[in-house]
């Protein structure tokens, strides 16, 4: 379990290059450095729920990213606030 | 075999609906009563749950805390819908809310959502240029005002509790609850007099 305030870096993965997937985490965050804001509760992991598969609780995260660094563009201090799965998110 | 698309919607309806009584899955009264709490939601329902956070202050705590919770306590069906979390404005953070997945949405409390809402467009610019997109409906956030993107990417659904204007001292919660409106609880706009 990630405490808020960790610092995270989503997984640079693309699951969709690799066949059929029903996945959560939204391709401009890939490989993005985010902090984890909270822990919203842990839930069946909707990868597997979407294919009828026996799908393991996998806890879900709110975790923020610099809105300026994702684009280059924006306003200092504005920021994306995201439902991310642990599975996703690596301890940097 | 008759081609899907050609199909009468209201047959496949029945056969489905028939289905699932059958295998004891929902029965046709559950399916009509889901029916008529989906088409009874409405913004109207969110706008009491934030005039009613205006003036008491014991339930803005509930309804940040959970917001399910705070919908139930208005009676507003929530029974199997997906968590409902409120995110407060405040004069130093503004809230956006987008799906850039899709087109996820506090249905139970705001109602089918608005056409835009699930435009390529609004989807896309809610992330990359949302002052941009902002100041388009007019709202124009004031120096040293935060905005922060909520996209609605899982589990939850996220509504907005936007500031009380100014100049509605001592309205009651139904005059307040007429003023809010959808785009307030989704951000893109923010309650305004007149």
């Amino acid at each position: 379990m990630f405490a808020p305030g960790t610092p995270v870096q989503v997984k640079n993965d693309w699951p969709e290059t690799r066949g059929p997937v029903h996945i959560r985490t939204p391709h401009y965050l890939r490989g993005v450095k985010g902090m984890v804001v909270r822990h919203l509760g842990t839930y069946p992991n909707p990868e597997d729920l979407a294919f009828a598969r026996p799908a393991k609780p996998v806890p879900l995260y709110h975790v923020a990213f610099d809105q300026r660094a994702l684009w280059q563009e924006g306003a200092a201090g504005d920021e994306v606030l995201v439902e991310i799965f642990e599975h996703w998110l690596e301890p940097l | 075999m008759s081609n899907i698309l050609e199909t009468d919607g209201e047959r496949l309806l029945v056969a489905v609906r028939d289905l699932l009584a059958a295998k004891g899955l929902a029965s046709t009264q559950e399916i009509l009563e889901r029916m008529a709490i989906t088409d009874a939601a409405s913004p109207g329902q969110g706008a009491r749950m934030v005039a009613k956070a205006w003036v008491d202050p014991d339930y803005r705590e509930i309804m940040l805390a959970d917001g399910t919770v705070a919908a139930g306590a208005l009676g507003i069906p929530m029974r199997g819908a997906p968590p409902l979390g409120v995110l407060e404005n405040t004069p130093e953070l503004h809230h956006l809310v987008v799906c850039t997945l899709c087109s996820c949405y506090p249905r139970a409390v705001l109602g089918y959502p608005p056409f835009w809402y699930k435009s390529a467009a609004y989807r896309a610019r809610a992330v990359r240029d949302p002052r941009g997109l902002l100041a388009e409906w007019g709202t124009v956030l004031p120096e040293g005002m935060r905005l922060r993107i909520v996209d609605s990417t899982a589990e939850y659904r996220w509504m907005v509790l936007p500031m009380r204007p100014a100049g509605t001292e001592g309205w009651t919660e139904e005059q307040l609850a007429a003023i809010v409106r959808e785009g307030d609880m989704i951000g893109v706009t923010v309650p305004k007099l007149g």
